[in-house]
């Protein structure tokens, strides 16, 4: 079969499609969140220091270990995994690699298609003359389906995300990169000002931009040794930079080994952090302390930032008055549009690749089959999104998988693959000298912190509280792994509903059980599935003598 | 806002803003490496 040669245009195209893969909504919605729950200002220290030790040396593994699967035609983590060690299950454990992009992408490209959703009511004016209570109701309603307008942006995204991928990594995926990242940080910047420039008194705001600056930013050194705190700080630096999803590698293997990864992967690494923390700590808390005041947005932010970002930020743009409130709703919800269609995109190409490399599909039938996989598996978030079946997409596929992917990948490259070679794979044709100590950080530190990570998401002790749970016994939190299986804090709702007499409570938490179990039941269908195209995979490449 | 506020704010973003604009200016001041490399776009370049 005929196929499309898949390159890389330009070496700044790859590093902004590097840059947009791991930029996305939580650099905007999840950061200032952690921060401000985390000791503020404080919270950057333990954030930086995670990143040296495990954001960049992750980094620096996915790059090296994609390029050199990439060298010999492998373009998906399976392969590329079994390429450094011979041993038949690591291809299984990079199964992780295509299940995770296709699971995220999943309820992901719902969440896009909001951002979509509100530009386009921006500009309709929409958010016009409402209170606050009705712009987040606006949210709710919509999340409701109160009518088909979610499913037709939801589709519009998909389409919009199957084409750009059908025309391959120059044609479609780096040149997105290329318009989005810029306009992203153009979008930023002026937000930013925005939001810092607040004045108390103009416009109906009661507090000055600095205030909220202020709030983010006052740090709580007391809060430095708590290990809750370490934990939120790696949770974020590792999400934050796409690690532990396949996709990194994936756009790596169109690497040759003459050409820098090591640079590259720095140029990417910090710019993400750029997006993150000066961009990120400057947008949202600002403008919401400034009218909601600090106690509202301690009390919204309990729920994550994407009530924050959805269902409050609309009408405070309004306050702006008719021109600014289009002109900064279109830059906030675009900012956060290009921040997901470049994440997605890259969640589409390790299927791609995977399906040409082992069964010759064009890149065409592989961006489409995406596109179909991605609907099929994305429907019961958006028909069930309020009965638990995007979080339980988030959770199961979207955090854990990315933890334990990751912690196998350091594993098979510093103690499997050896350091040696991982050093010489990490440095060959570098643009800069990385220093020596890394390769410790990257046998022995990064190791340890991911195993850190790992076990404080399984065994997180009852209530966070990590110093406490040494003295008091190990009570599990219902939030940690081994709870989340047993559906242990949904249990607790339901026997406190039938206790009280609740029917109709217990009905719906029933339901929503129900609903809970049929999700994991279908991800770990997909799971399996792609499991069985890997030893299909395999037993064509034992026929065609492609492996010994 | 607070001198530690401030420290900290500014601090972080001179850091984060200057370690960033260091690694893309040395992107675009470091030479292509010669054809055939991984990049496409220069492939009609002298070789």
């Amino acid at each position: 079969m005929a196929q499309q040669k898949e390159a890389w245009g330009s070496r700044l195209g790859l590093i902004l499609a590097m840059a947009g893969n791991a930029v996305g909504l939580g650099n905007f919605l999840r950061f200032p969140v952690q921060a401000i729950q985390n000791g503020g200002g404080a919270f950057i220290i333990p954030y930086l220091v995670c990143f040296l030790l495990m954001g960049i040396p992750l980094l620096w593994v996915e790059w090296a270990s994609g390029r050199f699967g990439g060298a010999s035609g492998n373009h998906s983590t399976p392969f590329i995994l079994n390429n450094m060690d011979k041993r038949r299950f690591w291809k299984y454990i990079g199964v992780f690699g295509i299940f995770t992009n296709l699971a995220v992408a999943a309820y992901y490209c719902y969440l896009e298609s909001w951002t979509l959703s509100w530009v386009w009511h921006t500009i309709t004016r929409s958010f016009s003359g409402q209170s606050q209570e009705e712009v987040a109701s606006f949210f709710t309603n919509y999340v409701s389906l109160g009518s088909s307008e979610p499913i037709i942006f939801w589709v519009i995204c998909l389409i919009l995300n199957t084409w750009i991928l059908s025309k391959g990594l120059s044609g479609g995926v780096e040149k997105v990169a290329k318009i989005g990242m810029p306009l992203l940080i153009v979008f930023g910047v002026f937000l930013a000002i925005m939001g810092i420039s607040l004045q108390s008194g103009s416009h109906g705001a009661i507090n000055g931009g600095s205030v909220g600056l202020n709030f983010l930013w006052t740090p709580d050194f007391s809060t430095i040794w708590n290990p809750k705190v370490w934990l939120a700080a790696a949770g974020q630096i590792f999400f934050t930079l796409s690690v532990g999803m396949g996709s990194i590698q994936c756009y790596a293997s169109y690497v040759r080994k003459k050409d820098d990864i090591a640079l590259n992967a720095m140029s990417a690494g910090w710019m993400n952090e750029f997006v993150e923390v000066v961009l990120g700590a400057a947008i949202i808390i600002p403008i919401s302390v400034g009218y909601l005041g600090i106690d509202r947005v301690v009390e919204l932010t309990q729920s994550g930032g994407l009530g924050l970002g959805f269902r409050t930020l609309p009408f405070l743009f309004e306050q702006w008055g008719t021109v600014l409130a289009i002109i900064c709703g279109v830059f906030w919800f675009g900012l956060l549009f290009f921040a997901g269609i470049t994440s997605s995109l890259a969640m589409g190409t390790p299927w791609m690749g995977f399906m040409r490399d082992e069964f010759g599909w064009s890149r065409q039938k592989g961006a489409w089959s995406f596109g179909a996989i991605v609907l099929i598996l994305g429907l019961p978030t958006v028909l069930f999104f309020n009965q638990g079946v995007f979080d339980e997409y988030d959770y199961w596929a979207g955090t854990v998988s990315l933890v334990v992917f990751a912690l196998a990948e350091i594993i098979l490259f510093s103690w499997v693959f050896g350091m040696n070679r991982g050093w010489a794979e990490i440095n060959s044709g570098s643009d800069i000298k990385i220093p020596k100590v890394f390769r410790f950080v990257i046998k022995w530190v990064t190791p340890f912190m991911l195993l850190f990570v790992f076990l404080g998401a399984l065994i997180t002790p009852k209530g966070n509280d990590w110093v406490g749970a040494f003295s008091n016994g190990w009570q599990l939190d219902n939030s940690s792994i081994i709870k989340q299986i047993t559906n242990s804090g949904l249990r607790e709702q339901i026997s406190t509903a039938q206790a009280a007499g609740d029917l109709e409570t217990v009905a719906i938490l029933d339901e929503k059980l129900l609903y809970i179990t049929g999700a994991r039941l279908l991800l770990l269908a997909v799971f399996l599935g792609i499991g069985y195209l890997v030893f299909i995979a395999y037993r064509k490449r034992l026929k065609q003598g492609r492996i010994a | 806002m607070s001198s530690a506020a401030l420290i900290m704010m500014i601090t972080t973003i001179a850091v984060v803003t200057c370690v960033t604009g260091y690694f893309f200016y040395l992107v675009l001041k470091t030479p292509p490496k010669s054809e055939p490399d991984s990049y496409e776009d220069n492939d009609d370049e002298k070789r």
